[in-house]
């Protein structure tokens, strides 16, 4: 692109912006089309599912998609289970990164290596074992059994990233808190804990959006429709009659979930960038 | 996803006063207690009870309690010669052989179309912020939903992408390239690709900006050429950073279950290893079976984790 030729330039140039323009398609032709897709109606989808454009855009999908099915409710269970993920995860881990990140104990490598392993572990390998297990303690069809199966892919992401955090914090912060006569839990709660806080916002949205996403156990340990988070809800989507096509309404549903999770992720890409590289490059 | 990186954890301050460190370690293991208690409950049980449950026959709905068979679950012949062991069994391996093609498909075209994406987006071109941001949207989007937006393209009669093909000449009338038992696998590694790619890109490009830029024009200064520069210096500098994206996404691509689940159910063309075993599972009540063939799966993930952790060297403190 350095060259002095004028015509060079240009040619590179547009050729650049083509393979720009190429990929913006490539990357966002398939979320348009969902959105085209849940503005047609039910009754126009067959004549107009190839056109470029709306024919006469409506919202009447994003209307029934909450009456036909209990989709409010799935969205309920979802925000739920997803926050309190969310929390129960974090507020285990900073106690844990604490431990891990200022203490000096035998068996610690131990520990990181066997956290590491469990966050390998493939979901279905013990979803037997959990099936059985959530059956006996009556946890099947609730918030708590999802939430309490879903630790085993957050738990040790947010352990381990914390870890790494809390290792990075200055012990001069801790020593004067000590000095001063706090108890450990004052001192990670009250000198620690406001230091972690961006540390705890990028862990913490990368849960919640694994959280929200989760099929295999949601699908697994729920039958209701009323129970099931909103991943399940979408993947058993049908139309209001046997007759009907469901895409539209499918369409809409995908609408909905995702567009809060895109304003989420543009707003802290920043934070989300980092999080998910965090480390990675250091090899 | 959420599989942390490793390498990130550094060696604690030497700082640290000795006095502080004295008595420290029930306070640290106080911390450590509610954290492990779970992680006990979630994965440790869970994961001993799969195995036991895998050498036992036990069907949920009908038996009382699980029997104890050894390893008839794994390998079993009847008198008559029949194989009713996981490892006889076609549909097994047909899974195994499906879940491989997938994997090295999509790792391999992830790998180098998120390469290329990472690339134009350290390079100085302009848009390169837009370009970035844009390729967010379809990490940020649902596996759920993805699997249903590409369904709808797929249709046969409704979907854009079949009409595509059809104009094209690659499909008849009403025929799309998920209904052909021949092309249906690539079509979900078009999905995956399409829905992870930006993953890959985000990792390499946060490799690429640890080059130090005056490397770059000190090539430009002996006059290497841009190609020469991104075989000699770009690629071996990245190399690391490759091999943990690479290696993370083999790991999830070996496990993948959601999408090709919901786009295709249990076809035999495009079933994983991971949806044969819930297959088995919970469709056909085979907790014996069925856990077999979750040990299987773990077995694989293990070996492979274990490659990793050691060609990598990752240290932990």
């Amino acid at each position: 692109m350095n060259s002095k030729n004028p015509v060079v330039r240009t040619v590179t140039l547009v050729f650049f912006w083509l393979v720009v323009a190429v990929v913006l398609f490539y990357v966002l032709f398939p979320f348009y089309w969902a959105i085209k897709t849940s503005l047609t109606s039910s009754a126009r989808l067959s004549a107009e599912a190839l056109q470029w454009f709306p024919g006469a855009p409506s919202f009447q999908n994003f209307r029934d998609v909450f009456t036909g099915a209990p989709f409010g409710r799935n969205l309920l269970n979802s925000v739920v289970v997803a926050t309190g993920t969310v929390v129960l995860s974090l507020l285990l881990s900073v106690l844990a990164a604490y431990a891990l990140g200022k203490f000096r104990f035998r068996g610690k490598t131990i520990l990181m290596y066997l956290i590491l392993a469990v966050s390998v572990f493939p979901q279905i390998a013990v979803l037997s074992g959990l099936y059985t297990m959530i059956k006996t303690f009556g946890l099947y069809n609730s918030w708590g059994g999802l939430i309490l199966s879903y630790m085993i892919f957050t738990l040790p992401f947010t352990v381990w990233t914390l870890t790494a955090f809390v290792r990075e914090i200055p012990t001069e912060l801790e020593e004067a808190a000590y000095v001063d006569g706090a108890s450990p839990l004052q001192t990670l709660f009250r000198v620690l804990l406001p230091v972690m806080t961006p540390a705890l916002v990028t862990t913490g949205l990368l849960a919640f959006i694994n959280a929200w996403n989760e099929f295999l156990f949601a699908l697994t340990f729920t039958t209701d429709a009323s129970a099931a988070t909103v991943p399940p809800a979408i993947a058993n989507f049908t139309g209001a009659s046997q007759y009907e096509s469901p895409f539209g309404l499918t369409m809409a549903a995908s609408v909905i979930v995702t567009i809060p999770l895109i304003i989420l992720v543009l707003v802290f890409q920043r934070n989300i960038v980092s999080g998910l590289t965090a480390g990675a490059v250091k090899g | 996803m959420t599989t942390p990186l490793p390498s990130q954890p550094r060696a604690a301050s030497p700082r640290a006063g000795r006095g502080l460190q004295a008595g420290r370690t029930r306070v640290a293991l106080l911390l450590l207690v509610p954290m492990l208690l779970v992680l006990a409950a979630v994965a440790g049980y869970p994961l001993l009870r799969t195995i036991y449950l895998s050498f036992t026959e036990y069907n949920i709905l009908t038996d009382p309690a699980p029997k104890w068979i050894g390893l008839g679950n794994y390998w079993f012949t009847t008198e008559d010669g029949v194989g009713l062991g996981v490892l006889q069994i076609p549909e097994w391996w047909q899974s195994v052989w499906n879940t491989v093609k997938f994997t090295v498909g999509s790792v391999l075209l992830e790998t180098v179309l998120g390469l290329a994406f990472a690339l134009m987006i350290n390079s100085k071109i302009r848009g390169r912020g837009l370009l970035r941001t844009a390729i967010l949207v379809p990490w940020a989007i649902p596996t759920v939903v993805s699997a249903q937006m590409w369904n709808w393209m797929y249709n046969d009669s409704f979907g854009i992408i079949s009409d595509w093909g059809q104009r094209l000449g690659f499909l008849e009338a009403g025929q799309s390239f998920l209904s052909n038992p021949d092309t249906a696998l690539a079509a979900l590694i078009a999905v995956d690709v399409w829905k992870t790619t930006p993953f890959m890109a985000l990792l390499l490009l946060a490799g690429l900006q640890t080059i130090p830029s005056d490397m770059y024009e000190a090539a430009d200064v002996d006059g290497a050429s841009k190609w020469t520069q991104f075989w000699r210096l770009t690629l071996p500098l990245l190399t690391p950073a490759l091999l943990v994206a690479l290696i993370f996404r083999t790991l999830d691509a070996l496990r993948v279950f959601d999408m090709p689940y919901i786009v295709k159910g249990n076809a035999p063309e495009t079933i994983t290893m991971s949806i044969y075993a819930r297959q088995e599972l919970i469709l056909n009540s085979q907790f014996g079976f069925g856990s077999a063939i979750s040990v299987l799966i773990f077995l694989i993930i293990m070996v492979f984790t274990a490659i990793y952790v050691t060609s990598l060297r990752v240290k932990f403190d």
